[in-house]
């Protein structure tokens, strides 16, 4: 090798030229494919706002990409960015995505909605997976969880669990997704314990552990005595767990934070979404389409029922059947706002309409909601 | 405990981390030089204290551990604009930047891993007078070490030959370096200081205020450590008031709402930096004392040959 020391550089040029024109040319070339998969019949794709390591929402959503390759083993090759700000880089990145190859392409973060609607006019024959957005094309389908069925049970076991009849709520901005939880929680915690209020604590941040624990805290000092929480650090739970309290994890089971407070936690699961869809898209019958799926799919599951008595978890368990089969709808009427008036009458539900858009407290809940 | 002890505790907790951070850049900028690195040392300062807690199991080891890396990121501060003379604002926000991805990368591994919070103390029969014991005797090692450098920097700077050097180089480098100081000498023991401070203060966000690493968890308490060295005019006193104010109104905020004062929570979350705003309006006022204690140097790259 010595003698050819140019040549050798130029061979190494001609490949990362060749790489670089089969790119553009949108060539099946794996060029940050985490599989080594040889026959790939499918390419699939991620794009997260926030780290892997962030062990909540993104996290979970490499679990879902990792599923995808366990269950079609020599099918697939998957590939990931981490990371990726919601603003001009995801345009770039998910361009990138789709003209290297990947032919299904999950977008996990709701402000990749615009960014991920014009690239998929672009590409036509790639199929998009946009989480938690509503713009959808012929190419472009959109999913999110049922987070709020989680919730509700959760307040079934808050409302029995608590000696005060106080449960403290850690929430981050006043958005439709995030008050359905609180009303959800909060309805859940009434149908077993009518005197049941919840306080909650706006942090105005996703994520700021310092913060949220500080929340927490205000919260316990006046009363509260379980902690829920919709911001993404497992900071509440553990204050509450160093606080003598009982709470519950978000996003993933975060037990090993507070082994004596976690009574259980909402896990997103995304694994048996990611399989359908990218087996869809093998089979040839892949459609756009809205899925926004709950605890019965198992896009929604709870973590195991810890730190309480058998006839509290049994309880849980009856609520959580019930949700699943259809049974029991969180928001079953008669739904009765904070202002005391009938949103849903008896033997009516709200429907996903009225949930998606949720801009007002269900009655049990303190405070105002911000505007 | 009751509430009111409960409330204090919350806001001295919250309180420590600035503190730490910003007497460190206290000292920093009485030399002459502006690092806005804070940020950025104080998460490595963090997850270095993080890990080494995790693996040794020994909490002290973590602490020191968080200081030497505050000061190595400093170090990398100190060769950059002092030796190679690179604008200090510039490397400063550099070195945030550099700081946050670095920790992430170190952190990998620790993600979603629980510690201990860190032992506080427990006197018996002193820790246990009401209101005041929990406050005076029932706090953890950082908070009192936290409370001590206060003490230290403002005997340091007022009572010390050393201090009268370092505050010398401050406000005239040439001068400094006229008489005989080693004006670079000086300016790079102050930086590290200032490193190992804000890496005290990343321990004390992970192993105590809430034992844990998750990225980016100092979440800007380095921008509001250097803000209060400003808002102190440079005094050690003020800073402690002012390290005290912030954190006490933080946690108000949250009190406030929980207890339904029914003022919308935003304006609340903006409470603390309306209040630096204020007090900066206020103090800027009196241009004179402002210019009294403001190091004259400051943000000025010193040029060993002139």
């Amino acid at each position: 090798m010595r003698q050819f020391p140019i040549s050798r550089r130029f061979a190494t040029g001609l490949i990362a030229g060749a790489a670089a024109v089969a790119a553009v040319f949108g060539a099946p070339f794996g060029v940050d494919g985490a599989s080594t998969a040889q026959a790939q019949d499918l390419k699939v794709g991620f794009i997260y706002v926030g780290p892997i390591g962030d062990h909540g929402w993104s996290y979970r959503h490499n679990e879902g990409r990792l599923s995808i390759e366990k269950a079609l083993g020599d099918k697939v090759a998957t590939s990931y960015v981490e990371s990726v700000s919601e603003g001009a880089d995801a345009e770039r990145v998910i361009t990138q995505l789709a003209s290297s190859g990947h032919n299904l392409i999950f977008t996990t973060s709701f402000g990749y909605m615009n960014p991920t609607l014009k690239v998929a006019k672009k590409f036509p024959n790639v199929k998009f997976e946009h989480a938690t957005g509503y713009k959808r094309v012929d190419n472009l389908s959109t999913y999110s969880g049922r987070f709020y069925e989680g919730r509700y049970v959760q307040g079934v076991i808050a409302g029995m669990m608590t000696k005060t009849n106080v449960a403290g709520y850690v929430a981050s901005f006043p958005i439709p997704e995030v008050v359905r939880g609180i009303n959800s929680f909060i309805r859940g915690m009434r149908s077993v314990n009518p005197d049941a209020t919840v306080k909650v604590v706006w942090v105005n941040s996703w994520y700021d552990p310092g913060k949220e624990g500080d929340a927490a805290k205000a919260l316990i000092d006046q009363g509260a005595d379980i902690i829920s929480q919709h911001t993404d650090s497992p900071a509440p739970l553990q204050t509450a767990e160093n606080r003598g309290v009982l709470g519950f994890g978000q996003a993933s089971d975060m037990i090993k934070f507070a082994p004596k407070a976690q009574l259980t936690a909402i896990v997103d699961d995304w694994g048996p979404y990611y399989i359908q869809q990218a087996k869809a898209v093998l089979d040839g019958t892949w459609e756009s389409m809205d899925t926004w799926a709950g605890l019965k799919e198992g896009m929604v599951a709870m973590a195991p029922f810890t730190n309480m008595p058998d006839d509290v978890a049994a309880k849980a368990q009856e609520t959580l059947d019930m949700i699943k089969s259809g049974a029991l709808h969180p928001f079953q009427g008669p739904v009765v706002n904070q202002a005391g008036e009938v949103v849903a009458e008896e033997g009516t539900v709200l429907d996903d309409g009225v949930l998606l858009g949720m801009n007002y407290y269900v009655e049990g809940v303190e405070g105002s909601l911000p505007k | 405990m009751d509430a009111l002890t409960l409330l204090l505790l919350s806001v001295m907790t919250a309180a420590t981390p600035l503190l730490l951070a910003a007497l460190g850049e206290l000292i920093t900028e009485k030399s002459g030089v502006l690092n806005l690195g804070v940020e950025g040392m104080m998460i490595v300062g963090a997850v270095c204290a993080f890990a080494v807690s995790v693996s040794t199991g020994n909490a002290a080891a973590g602490i020191a551990a968080g200081a030497v890396a505050g000061a190595a990121m400093a170090l990398i501060f100190g060769f950059l604009t002092l030796t190679m003379l690179a604008n200090q604002v510039a490397t400063g926000l550099a070195l945030t930047i550099f700081g946050i991805g670095l920790s992430a990368l170190i952190g990998k591994g620790y993600v979603g891993i629980a510690v201990a919070p860190l032992a506080k103390l427990h006197i018996p029969l002193l820790s246990d007078i009401p209101l005041l014991g929990p406050i005076l005797f029932g706090q953890d090692a950082l908070v009192y070490l936290s409370l001590l450098s206060v003490l230290a920097v403002y005997w340091f700077m007022k009572r010390t030959r050393a201090g009268l050097v370092l505050r010398a180089v401050g406000d005239s480098h040439e001068a400094a370096h006229a008489i005989g100081y080693s004006v670079i000498r000086i300016r790079y023991l102050a930086v590290l200081f200032g490193g190992a401070m804000a890496g005290l203060a990343g321990a004390y966000l992970s192993l105590a205020y809430t034992p844990l690493w998750a990225e980016n968890m100092t979440a800007g308490r380095g921008w509001i450590a250097l803000a209060l060295v400003v808002f102190s005019t440079w005094r050690p006193g003020r800073l402690l008031a002012g390290a005290y104010l912030f954190g006490g109104i933080t946690i108000l905020q949250l009190h406030a709402q929980s207890a339904g004062w029914g003022v919308p929570s935003q304006i609340m979350s903006m409470l603390p930096y309306l209040a630096t705003i204020l007090v900066l309006v206020i103090i800027s006022g009196d241009r004179a004392k402002i210019r009294l204690n403001a190091p004259a140097c400051l943000g000025k790259v010193f040029h060993p040959a002139q």
